[in-house]
């Protein structure tokens, strides 16, 4: 009878074969806990509804059944993991090893050297000072900021590491000292006009910063969900190698730890089912696996440990993405064309530079705040860089609206969209003015 | 590497966040409501177990925000092997764009949709809706149900103990007397027990004296009013009384009494005497539903284009000489557009509590007609 191995003998070997992860501590909690921490992604972060529907969602298909989450995993040093109380032993065993690919990915990946090292008690009073707020201006007011604010949080810019930090010059007065570590700090003359120097991303840490009826306690909120963004950036731009990673070292883990034939057997189940094709999506499990397995017998294992520490999935994908992968995985292009949802092309060409254009910027729409004075009324303009994907106009019109709430003047966004009958793509801006809609094709 | 232990069941935040979804749930709903009760799929559903599900839209629910027209554009997709250029994996979902200038109205396939019950819709409507001049009626007996725990003392059964009750009022005690909100030192005087009563219902009878005007034609509108009213209020008087009878009533120049198919289906030509109505329903009154045993509900539908101005007095008349017995006599008047009808004008020189008038012009109206009819504003004493 060989007995299954502990986490720490899983740690062991996983440092024996050259990951480097941080510690891990592993709790086992059960499906309602897992899934609370799976629908909020960090546990103890602050209150609201959206996480409440997401928990609600994730609960409904595992008690149905229709989907099981093994584990969750936190970037933190220590990490923290956590395992599904009715997982078997070797599904433990599995996930474990699993675990090991992220928590080494999350200490070793470049994109993530920006992690505060205490963004779990960063989350934690985040939520304190959020209770704090409800207490003092009432549950309404911080549900609707916090509407406002979580709409329009994938627009704060990507963390970037070791910059020195350039910080308003009003706060060095220390009279805001609330929000100090909101950022990026954009050296402004202290003028009715409010412009940024250069194009600036970071929607969020713009309104936080700029938006002129604000009160401080509002600002300090929007600050909080822009820190909380920034510490998911990593995970979002790394999604597919991340999953990957975790994926090649169970596979390898599992290997050299002592197992029986019939866990041997279990384990070989599992891990099947953790490599499903995706249909019309991918698979990011199966697909960054794939990609790193197809490195190591192509380049070696050196191109394996510079890729987990130097690439994300844009770069991850463009480099290595090749055309035996794209034909071995079954890889294909689909859209709509006349109500029907056909393959477009099978050609490797096409699908990379399709999958990289989804991956890039993690899927969402970069919006540069052009002008906070346009109109010379104080009215806020963006521009939605256009890269070859229209936006949901629909969409757009309802959240501008959040857009108008926290800037409480009116608000355009510039984008382009396609012009049916000519084929072009034209200027389209969409407007709000806190009462009601318009837009004007330019 | 540690594997901790922890006790998790205090773990709440995610059931509270749930709540308050839900909470924003019900209130959508809420604002739904008028479009709901009139919703074919719901009062068509006929079922009497309310069980049956309406999947509702709602999009003030939906998280906007900035993204990809997800419908636009092309994006990657993995086979099982085999795949060319051109193979159909699928028709849409649900076709393309909703009404138009709709913010929101597509793409089809994540318009936010909650599943409620026809049970549901009643739960938020009945809220505030009363039964309106509810007094005792010989029919009416007082019947044991049964023990029910709804009560809460200082003694009782230890099996019956109330933890949470308990442990709330030792913190309250800690809080009040040891100088911290703490569970610490649970005493005697802490404990809290349910404790059952023996439940009693009112039960009583119930008719309700459905009359309807078969003189013009029963359009869609007018169908589709008349029978989400009817459905409602049907469904409320049940959740009152025990029993409930219906009787239907059409009538043109003459009354009769017919079955519940007809009463909406019915369409006659010819003139229009009211009063033909009422006289029969006061003769129903009479012979088969005494008020000393019954809780009597006439309510008539009709566009009020009564025959004469003296048919009108002569209706007038024989109300007037119902409303003492009845609970509450109710007129709905259902009109497409255009003026209070001559009807209308006669009834509102009718002062009596028991008698309540509305207009139904649109959908939302069958909501706003039973807030009127069973409001639960009735002077203090008389309200159930």
């Amino acid at each position: 009878m060989i007995r299954l191995p502990d986490a720490h003998t899983i740690w062991e070997a996983a440092r024996s074969l050259g990951l480097k992860p941080w510690p891990v501590h592993f709790e086992q909690v059960p499906a309602s806990v897992l899934y609370e921490f799976a629908a909020y992604l960090v546990p103890g972060r602050m209150n609201h509804w959206s996480y409440g529907k997401a928990f609600y969602a994730m609960k409904t298909r595992y008690d149905y059944g229709l989907a099981k989450l093994y584990e969750m995993v936190v970037n933190a040093n220590p990490a923290y993991a956590f395992l599904l109380d009715t997982n078997t032993p070797l599904e433990d065993v599995f996930v474990m090893a699993h675990v090991m690919g992220h928590v080494d990915f999350f200490a070793q990946n470049q994109c993530f050297r920006v992690t505060p090292p205490d963004m779990l008690e960063q989350v934690a009073r985040h939520a304190e000072r959020v209770r704090q707020y409800q207490f003092t201006y009432g549950a309404g007011r911080v549900e609707k900021l916090l509407d406002a604010a979580l709409a329009l949080a994938d627009h704060v810019d990507w963390p970037t590491p070791a910059e020195p930090a350039r910080r308003d010059p009003r706060a060095a007065g220390g009279a805001r000292d609330t929000y100090t570590d909101l950022g990026p700090a954009v050296d402004l003359p202290d003028t009715h006009r409010v412009k940024p120097r250069e194009a600036n991303p970071d929607l969020l840490g713009f309104l936080a910063e700029h938006a002129p009826d604000l009160e401080d306690w509002e600002r300090d909120v929007l600050a909080m969900v822009r820190a909380e963004m920034q510490y998911f950036w990593p995970q979002v731009r790394t999604k597919i190698m991340n999953e990957g990673w975790a994926t090649y070292w169970h596979a390898r883990l599992m290997r050299v730890l002592d197992l029986s034939d019939a866990d041997a057997v279990d384990f070989a189940r599992l891990h099947a089912s953790v490599l499903q094709p995706g249909h019309l999506g991918i698979n990011p499990y199966l697909l960054g696996y794939r990609v790193f397995e197809h490195l190591e017998a192509q380049a070696g294992s050196d191109a394996v440990w510079l890729a987990r520490e130097v690439d994300d999935d844009v770069s991850f994908i463009r480099n290595y993405l090749t055309e035996d992968l794209v034909e071995a995985l079954d890889l294909y292009t689909w859209g709509v064309r006349q109500d029907q949802v056909a393959v477009q092309s099978t050609a490797w060409q096409v699908v990379r530079q399709q999958l990289v254009q989804e991956l890039t910027h993690g899927g969402i729409p970069v919006l540069h705040v052009e002008d906070g004075d346009f109109n010379r009324r104080r009215e806020l303009y963006l521009i939605h860089r256009h890269e070859g994907q229209d936006l949901d106009i629909p969409y757009a019109e309802r959240a501008l609206h959040h857009v108008a709430a926290l800037w409480g003047r009116p608000v355009h966004l510039e984008t382009r969209i396609l012009d049916a009958p000519s084929g072009q793509r034209r200027r389209l801006v969409l407007s709000y003015d806190g009462k009601a809609n318009s837009n004007v094709m330019l | 590497m540690a594997r901790m232990g922890q006790d998790w069941s205090l773990q709440r935040k995610g059931p509270t966040d749930q709540a308050r979804h839900l909470a924003r749930i019900k209130a959508a709903l809420r604002e739904r409501l008028g479009d709901l009760v009139t919703e074919e799929a719901i009062i068509g559903s006929g079922g009497p177990d309310g069980r049956q599900v309406v999947r509702v839209p709602l999009k003030s629910l939906e998280e906007f925000k900035f993204r990809f027209d997800p419908w636009r554009g092309d994006h990657v997709g993995q086979g099982a092997g085999g795949t060319e250029a051109g193979d159909v994996l699928g028709r849409l979902p649900t076709p393309r764009g909703g009404q138009a200038g709709d913010a929101g109205g597509d793409p089809g396939h994540d318009v936010y949709e909650v599943e409620v019950t026809v049970d549901e819709v009643a739960g938020l409507l009945f809220e505030d809706l009363a039964l309106p001049y509810l007094e005792p009626r010989g029919g009416r007996t007082l019947e044991q149900v049964g023990p029910v725990f709804r009560d809460i003392r200082k003694v009782g059964l230890l099996g019956n103990l109330d933890k949470r009750r308990t442990l709330k009022a030792n913190l309250m005690r800690n809080a009040r007397d040891a100088g911290g909100a703490r569970i610490h030192h649970l005493t005697p005087d802490d404990l809290r027990f349910k404790t059952w009563i023996e439940d009693r219902q009112e039960s009583g009878s119930a008719v309700v004296i459905a009359m309807r005007d078969v003189s013009g034609s029963m359009g869609d509108f007018k169908k589709r009013m008349t029978r989400a009213f009817y459905f409602w209020m049907i469904r409320f008087l049940r959740s009152r009384y025990r029993q409930v009878d219906v009787v239907f009533i059409v009538h043109h120049t003459q009354a009769r009494v017919v079955d519940e198919d007809s009463f909406f289906k019915l369409g006659e030509s010819g003139g229009t005497k009211v009063s033909s109505a009422y006289e029969l329903c006061r003769t129903l009154i009479q012979e088969r539903y005494s008020p000393a045993a019954w809780n009597i509900y006439p309510f008539h539908f009709s566009d009020g284009d009564n025959w004469s101005d003296a048919d009108n007095r002569r209706t007038i008349e024989v109300l007037e000489e119902m409303l003492p017995a009845v609970n509450l006599f109710g007129y709905a008047e259902i009109r497409e557009g255009g003026y209070a009808s001559t009807l209308m004008t006669a009834f509102g020189k009718v002062e009596h509590p028991r008698f309540r008038t509305v207009a139904i012009a649109e959908a939302p109206d069958v909501v706003r007609a039973l807030r009127r009819f069973f409001k639960s504003d009735a002077p203090a004493g008389v309200r159930p």
